[in-house]
């Protein structure tokens, strides 16, 4: 036993690992990403690890690799759930061999993401067991049992974490590292491994019998508790983070009313649930997300004609939607337990704030490509339809370059449609190198079988740059230390029969914007692939200047671009030397020429 | 003790608040901390939150519990004011960053204001010049760890304490910088106190 200080990714990953993970897969994404680089991190070359191409790909490598015996984990955010959401569904159906974690990072909030969907909901509709950790601790002991439990049913078991479990750090006790645990090899057995629909029909009836028993198995798991039984006729029933917002919420108003604390949401441990509700007149449900335990309980109370009122996100006691803290959830808790807290003194109100929205970094390569699209398709109806990534910060003034973002991949399909209504348009889909290959690829066969007409942009910087840096197909960096065949985009495009494809240095701005010319006079679909490393992996250029006798205080730079680099000073432009790149745009679109590199040092 | 860094994504409140953790960790405490990753680090505004001891059940410090607020930045100083508790510390840096937006719209935003507003505000007030500590550490990135040294004492952590976990925590080259920034911020906060 040794002591650790972990990210709750971190603890996540070495759970796995202490568990005898053997195989683990996945596709980064806000907040999941540092699980899989963490096993990478700790890997002793006993453990696969790769990045694959998307959750669905990541879940079905992983479910070979339980199929053949392996304990296998495969990690995702909440929303690459949604991808990988095919092979899971059947999957519930089919079972695995060797234990297999499905890992999904929810994002209440939600800080960095599409949805503030519950994955918790997600498995009850699937049918499978989830663990729901409440702190990094509670999240490296629960991996071993959800390995555990995924072997003894035979079947896929997910642990979701949210936001604030995976990224806040805590000191866990981390056992002795089990070995990977050998796995039997695939054993052909067609009534098992091949889904059909009478199999199906079965597997369902087993289900259906399974989840109860599992639900009573979990009524004495360590993650379910109640505590101060008999304390009041109030109680409280919460889950994840919330568990820990509400014991601290609970401390500091300096009551100990009982609690009811579900880690396992699905199946339901009603047993120990019912206990409780026996215990009390009213509950107040404290979860984020969805009102799952909320749920639950109203159904007990209808199922056992129990007279316990229920309370929480549906009448309204807690916010139905954005994540909750110590002070949100200490104010409920007050009104509920009829308790005043103190009020902490006032301060006047503060001057105005300046807003802070996130941007492109100074020498993004994004917002030069941006740029030559909007310099090119200046006094022409266009609709520029984006995708997942960094540049969904196209969209943030002066640029204003993103019409519509949905999912990954969704930009190139859109633009399809909208242009079938609206046919006097361009139609542009811009997609980054990753989301690229994650699912843009399907919308470019989409584009081209169907003969639509759209010019596609990819943003190719060489990495997966909004979650940290990620190899992927394009990079031929694996996760296992090796190199493979770089797949060429370009190549791709080709096979793929789209009528015109161009590579172009975003950073001069001039070819650049004469192949978005030449790409938007072609019918049919047509590509721009820009081609510029991430300006956070690259050695910086030395920083440009603005020489003040020249500069005629235009604003131009500032207007057209909004680096971060540029600013006014004393009515001249002015460039932090500590952020510039020197990717050189700005002197591009400097009207006097008023900006320039420093002289190359010679030799 | 509570800690909070506020500041704008790229100025490594994260490393400071990794800094800060380590060293009440040496110390015996236990600790929690939360950070903001993803969309935000994008110039965006960022919290770091540092808590030791064992009655802290949640990573994020509740609103009024701060004992230090370290602010790399006027505004997300004040922006963050709220958590720090009566009687507490707040270490600020008196250089404004300007957001792309003040750039764009001609908005004079300086710093000035949220500077009067700390001041009026916050007895426990340490204004920092964060050009000068930066100048002195010989970097111009140095700023996060001259703040960890003008916010030590009141963090209750030893200057040998926190030395030593610069050594642990950064590469061997960048050592000497960081500890020419930890103290010049250590300095620069006893002036500000005499």
């Amino acid at each position: 036993m040794q002591e650790k200080f972990l990210m709750g990714n971190e603890a996540i990953a070495l759970g796995a690992l202490d568990a005898g993970v053997g195989f683990v897969s996945g596709y980064p994404g806000t907040p999941s990403t540092e699980v899989l680089e963490t096993v990478k991190k700790y890997n002793d070359g006993s453990v696969y690890v790769e990045w694959s191409v998307n959750e669905k790909s990541a879940m079905e490598v992983a479910a070979g690799a339980a199929y053949a015996g392996c304990r296998s984990m495969v990690t995702m955010k909440q929303v690459g759930l949604n991808v990988a959401s095919d092979p899971l569904m059947s999957l519930a159906y089919v079972g695995v061999k060797g234990g297999m974690v499905v890992l999904v990072a929810d994002d209440p909030g939600p800080i960095s993401s599409q949805t503030e969907q519950d994955t918790r909901t997600f498995a009850s509709f699937a049918k499978l067991p989830v663990f729901d950790p409440s702190s990094p601790e509670e999240a490296y002991r629960m991996m071993a049992q959800a390995f555990d439990l995924s072997e003894k049913y035979a079947t896929p078991v997910i642990v979701r974490a949210t936001t604030r479990v995976c990224h806040g750090c805590a000191t866990v006790a981390v056992q002795e590292r089990r070995a990977v645990k050998p796995a039997q090899g695939f054993q052909r057995d067609t009534q098992r491994w091949v889904i059909f629909p009478r199999t199906s029909f079965l597997n369902h009836q087993k289900i259906e019998t399974r989840n109860p028993a599992i639900g009573k198995e979990l009524c004495s798991s360590p993650f379910n508790f109640i505590q101060n039984a008999a304390a009041g006729r109030r109680g409280v029933a919460t889950h994840g983070i919330s568990y820990a917002y509400t014991a601290e919420a609970l401390s500091l108003l300096g009551v100990r009313p009982p609690l009811l604390k579900v880690g396992t949401p699905f199946p339901f441990p009603e047993d120990l649930a019912l206990n409780f509700l026996r215990s009390v007149d009213e509950v107040l449900c404290v979860e984020e997300l969805d009102p799952v335990i909320e749920r639950e309980l109203t159904y007990l109370c209808g199922k056992h004609h129990l007279p316990t009122r229920i309370l929480g996100k549906q009448t309204g006691h807690i916010p139905s939607a954005g994540e909750n803290s110590v002070d949100a959830v200490k104010a409920a808790l007050a009104g509920f337990l009829s308790l005043t807290p103190s009020a902490a003194p006032a301060l006047p109100p503060p001057p105005q704030l300046p807003v802070r929205p996130p941007v492109l970094c100074a020498g993004c390569p994004h917002r030069a490509s941006f740029f030559a699209v909007k310099e090119a398709m200046k006094g022409r109806k266009a609709v520029f339809s984006g995708d997942i990534g960094c540049y969904t910060l196209g969209n943030a003034q002066p640029l204003d370059m993103v019409d519509t973002c949905l999912c990954m991949g969704a930009g190139v399909t859109i633009a399809q449609g909208l242009h079938r209504v609206e046919p006097d348009a361009v139609n542009f889909a811009f997609i980054g190198d990753s989301t690229f290959f994650h699912t843009g690829i399907a919308g470019v066969v989409n584009a081209v079988y169907n003969q639509h007409d759209i010019v596609l942009i990819v943003l190719d910087n060489a990495t997966t740059a909004m979650t940290g840096h990620q190899p992927h197909p394009g990079t031929g960096k694996t996760m296992m230390g090796e190199i493979s065949q770089r797949i060429s985009i370009e190549a791709v495009l080709r096979a793929l029969g789209v009528a015109s494809v161009e590579k172009a240095d975003p950073l001069n701005l001039d070819q650049a914007v004469s192949a978005v010319r030449r790409a938007a006079q072609v019918s049919g679909v047509s590509a721009v692939i820009f081609e510029s490393p991430c300006i956070a992996v690259t050695k910086p250029a030395p920083a440009l200047t603005v020489r003040a006798e020249t500069c005629v205080g235009c604003k131009q730079c500032i207007s057209k671009l909004g680096c971060p680099a540029l600013t006014m000073e004393g009515g001249k432009a002015l460039i932090d030397p500590s952020l510039c790149t020197g990717c050189a745009l700005c002197s591009q679109v400097c009207p006097v020429g008023a900006i320039s590199a420093p002289p190359r040092a010679q030799g | 003790m509570n800690c909070i860094l506020a500041g704008v994504g790229g100025q490594g409140t994260v490393l400071a608040s990794k800094l800060i953790a380590q060293a009440l960790m040496a110390l015996g405490h236990q600790v929690r901390t939360a950070e903001t990753i993803g969309m935000a680090q994008r110039g965006g505004c960022v919290v770091s939150h540092v808590r030791a001891g064992a009655d802290c059940a949640s990573p994020m410090v509740p609103l009024h519990s701060a004992d230090v607020l370290i602010g790399f930045e006027p505004a997300e100083a004040v922006r963050c004011l709220p958590y720090l508790k009566e009687g507490g510390t707040a270490v600020v840096s008196r250089r404004a960053v300007r957001p792309v937006t003040a750039s764009l719209t001609g908005s004079a935003y300086d710093g000035e204001d949220m500077l009067a507003y700390l001041k009026a505000n916050v007895p426990g007030l340490i204004l920092i010049d964060g050009e000068a500590v930066c100048a002195a550490a010989g970097s111009t990135r140095a700023l996060n760890v001259a703040l960890v040294g003008a916010a030590l004492r009141a963090l209750s952590i030893p200057e040998e304490v926190m030395e030593k976990t610069i050594e642990g925590a950064v590469r061997p080259q960048y050592v000497e910088i960081n500890r020419k920034a930890l103290l010049a911020g250590l300095d620069a906060a006893r002036k500000e106190e005499e």
